[in-house]
């Protein structure tokens, strides 16, 4: 065989410069990081506009500081550790925003920068950035800051006290403290649409079921940890004797159930594993409000389910095209 | 409406074929020269079996090889052979090739042309011819169709399918053979039913050809075993294991083949070359590929010989317009990028796509946010974010252990991912990384 150069291909005059050669596919669908984080964002707005409503403009004040205090920290950790910025994925903002969310609305302003610079840095940043982090890290704050500080975190103010002005006069219980302290319930229709004590972004149901229903729409969440988490709180809560639909309307469970344990990051990707992973959220959550020490406990049952994620994820592989399991085949 | 039969996962990229799904199939002009790689198929190169400056004909056997597994290679233009040498083939490297320049005679090999009787032959002798005019499958794959044809002497086949789905976007010459010879197409699936002395057949073909099942439906109207099957439209169902889910409901078992839950699928094209091989006594020596894409003046389907070069086919649709970016080579979720238009055309290309700068982006590769997305398309129902985490950690044991030879790089799960993540690079680097391994043992 002729080993002769093939000088004919070179000086081609038809040969285009500057051909991109990448791997397969060449084409991709539109859907980026930044975009899901934006429907997040989008979706979390009327919980938002709600906490204000109740709560007035000290809610939108905790919302701007715990934002203004994730993002700023992230922009700093990443020049600290010389990593490139990542402030336009923007996951920073939805931690910050989720973080103010599960904050007292009376809090004061400190709280929420200390817990927005927790969240970024303990919970996400030193395991490397966005994808690493095994925490959810705004729950990751949360936890700090109730361990820190529990009075400034466990006072409350009643929704509607006053639009301006001094609001640390009217404090009050949340449902789930006035029926564990005081064995006091409170009526469905408050807790559904919001009219109680509580965490800012947690109290109206309907908000966050408005804004669920388009994250659901719009493919971002899947419905199997919401689900399963609701349904164990509701049936082991009715096992309980506790009120089903209270246990699900009061305190966390649907921020938790829709918002916070469907993180991608720190839930099992595996379908399956999706379902484990919300029917141990919500069992752990109905064991600390029955038997544990504080009256909720959706912020420390995502957490511990956290870690059981890569082991649920190890056992829920799903099963290949074509692959039969070792252990079916005859013995 | 019924509920059309598909398989789990999948993807739904924009189609493009109306860009030449009504363009009739063009005969293109015979090119000066020819480049013909020895390599046109899976398994053993061929050797030459001429020599610089010898003359030959189209449709003359100019390379084979001993093995079962390869496929002879025929001359597709006649001239004079200039060399034998190293040209930049589409797989990416240079490859030996045949470079035939071409005497302006378009002399064919005797013989070739007139239909003949082939009916008392038997399924032996026309597997000889099937091997002998250089089949292979023409839907990408390039397997020598008669490998495909011999099933092992223990293992029972009672399915042909027929695979007409064509679900990469842009390719519609699949399409356009349906609607233009079906019967050609019907007698080459009857010519692989007898091969195989299987009695019934399975033609799937996705909703998104309606011409092209009823133009079937009409040629097999009094054939009751052989039925075509309309299809939902989804990428990748023309592959093949998903098509045998599809159409049969079996799953072809990890490792295995499609002989083992006793079905073999075969392209339209690779049936209609199969018919012109046994009829007509026509070699493989030119294929019906689609030129198409936003870098090409005119996007067609054209009737090219093998061997010709890519730049001679911009001619004949009108020229590259505004800032080609992109040549690819098969469609955009499977295709091989190219870095030259001196490629030639080989038998398992099926298409050319020229995309100009505005289809084409460079992307970074973000870290994985672990959505989900690529494991609810994955159509192997494969984890594809852990495999390329296993390989990119260098960690190939677990990469293997997730199945990643199952794999079969349809790209589903790099055209979902938000993160934009290099996914099927990963996969086929992790690929060579066991294949490495497993030599060196």
């Amino acid at each position: 065989m002729s080993t002769e150069a093939d000088k004919d291909t070179k000086d081609e005059a038809t040969e285009i410069p500057n051909l991109v050669v990448s791997a397969s596919p060449h084409i991709r669908d539109g859907v980026t990081t930044r975009q899901i984080m934006r429907d997040v964002a989008i979706s979390l707005i009327p919980a938002g506009i709600a906490s204000i409503y109740f709560f007035g403009y000290q809610a939108l004040l905790v919302i701007v500081t715990c934002i203004l205090g994730s993002m700023l920290t992230e922009a700093a950790t990443r020049k600290i550790l010389k990593r490139p910025h990542t402030l336009a994925d923007g996951s920073a903002f939805v931690t910050g925003l989720l973080l103010a969310y599960c904050l007292p609305p009376s809090c004061p302003y400190w709280i929420g920068i200390v817990g927005a610079a927790s969240s970024i840095v303990l919970g996400k940043e030193l395991y490397g950035g966005l994808g690493y982090n095994p925490f959810n890290p705004a729950l990751v704050g949360r936890a700090i800051l109730l361990a820190a500080w529990p009075t400034q975190m466990t006072t409350w103010i009643m929704p509607r006290a006053q639009w301006f002005g001094r609001l640390d006069g009217v404090t009050g219980a949340t449902p789930l403290t006035a029926l564990k302290l005081h064995g006091q319930t409170t009526p469905l229709l408050d807790l559904f649409l919001g009219r109680v004590g509580g965490s800012l972004g947690e109290t109206s149901a309907l908000a966050l079921l408005v804004g669920a229903a388009y994250l659901l729409w719009r493919g971002i969440i899947d419905w199997r940890i919401p689900t399963s988490f609701t349904l164990s709180v509701f049936l082991l809560s009715a096992t309980l004797g506790v009120d089903p639909f209270f246990a699900i309307l009061s305190g966390g469970v649907i921020l938790g159930a829709f918002f916070m344990a469907t993180d991608y990051v720190t839930s099992p990707i595996t379908p399956k594993g999706k379902l484990i992973f919300g029917l141990g959220c919500g069992a752990i959550t109905v064991l600390i409000r029955s038997f544990g020490g504080y009256p909720e406990g959706v912020c420390y049952a995502i957490l511990l389910m956290n870690c059981a994620t890569s082991l649920i994820e190890r056992y829920t592989q799903p099963k290949g095209y074509g692959i039969v399991p070792a252990r079916r085949r005859p013995s | 409406m019924p509920i059309l039969k598909t398989f789990k996962g999948g993807v739904h990229p924009a189609e493009y074929k109306y860009l030449t799904d009504q363009a009739p199939i063009r005969i293109a002009k015979v090119p000066s020269q020819v480049i013909i790689p020895l390599q046109q198929h899976t398994g053993a190169p061929c050797e030459p079996l001429v020599a610089k400056g010898d003359k030959v004909r189209a449709g003359q056997k100019i390379g084979d090889a001993k093995a079962f597994v390869s496929s002879p290679i025929h001359a597709s233009i006649s001239g004079t052979v200039s060399k034998v040498a190293k040209h930049p083939h589409p797989l990416g490297q240079e490859l030996p090739a045949i470079f035939i320049d071409s005497d302006r005679e378009d002399n064919w090999m005797e013989g070739i042309g007139p239909v003949r009787d082939y009916s008392t032959r038997s399924p032996q002798e026309l597997r000889g011819i099937v091997r002998e005019a250089g089949i292979v499958g023409l839907g990408g794959a390039a397997f020598p169709t008669h490998v495909k044809l011999t099933p092992p002497a223990d293992k029972k086949i009672d399915l042909v399918l027929l695979n007409g789905a064509e679900c990469e976007p842009y390719l519609t010459s699949d399409h356009r053979i349906m609607v233009e010879r079906p019967a050609e197409v019907a007698e080459g699936l009857r010519l692989i039913m007898r091969i195989l002395g299987v009695s019934r057949a399975l033609v799937g073909i996705e909703r998104n050809k309606p011409d092209a099942i009823a133009a079937l439906q009409r040629e097999f109207s009094a054939e009751p075993f052989i039925e075509v099957v309309e299809m939902e439209v989804k990428y990748p169902q023309g592959s093949e294991k998903q098509l045998i889910k599809v159409l049969a409901g079996r799953e072809v078992p990890s490792g295995g083949l499609p002989f083992d839950v006793g079905a073999v699928v075969q392209n339209v094209g690779t049936a209609l070359a199969i018919y012109e091989a046994i009829a007509l006594g026509k070699p493989l020596i030119e294929r019906v590929i689609t030129l198409s894409g936003d870098g090409i003046a005119h996007p067609s389907n054209l009737l090219v010989r093998i061997g010709t070069p890519l730049r001679d086919l911009i001619g004949e649709c009108g020229g590259i317009v505004g800032d080609l970016r992109k040549v690819v080579v098969g469609g955009p979720m499977m295709g091989l990028a190219q870095y030259s238009l001196s490629i030639p055309v080989v038998k398992g290309i099926s298409g050319v796509l020229m995309l100009s700068r505005d289809n084409v982006e460079i992307v970074e590769e973000g870290p994985c946010i672990r959505c989900g997305r690529c494991l609810a398309v994955c159509p192997m129902r494969l984890s594809p974010s852990l495999m390329a985490d296993a390989v990119k950690a260098r960690d190939i044991a677990s990469a293997e252990a997730c199945h990643l030879l199952d794999c079969m790089e349809c790209g589903s799960c790099a055209f979902v991912c938000p993160a934009k993540r290099h996914m099927v690079q990963w996969i086929k680097y992790g690929k060579n990384e066991i294949a490495a391994k497993r030599q060196k043992k």
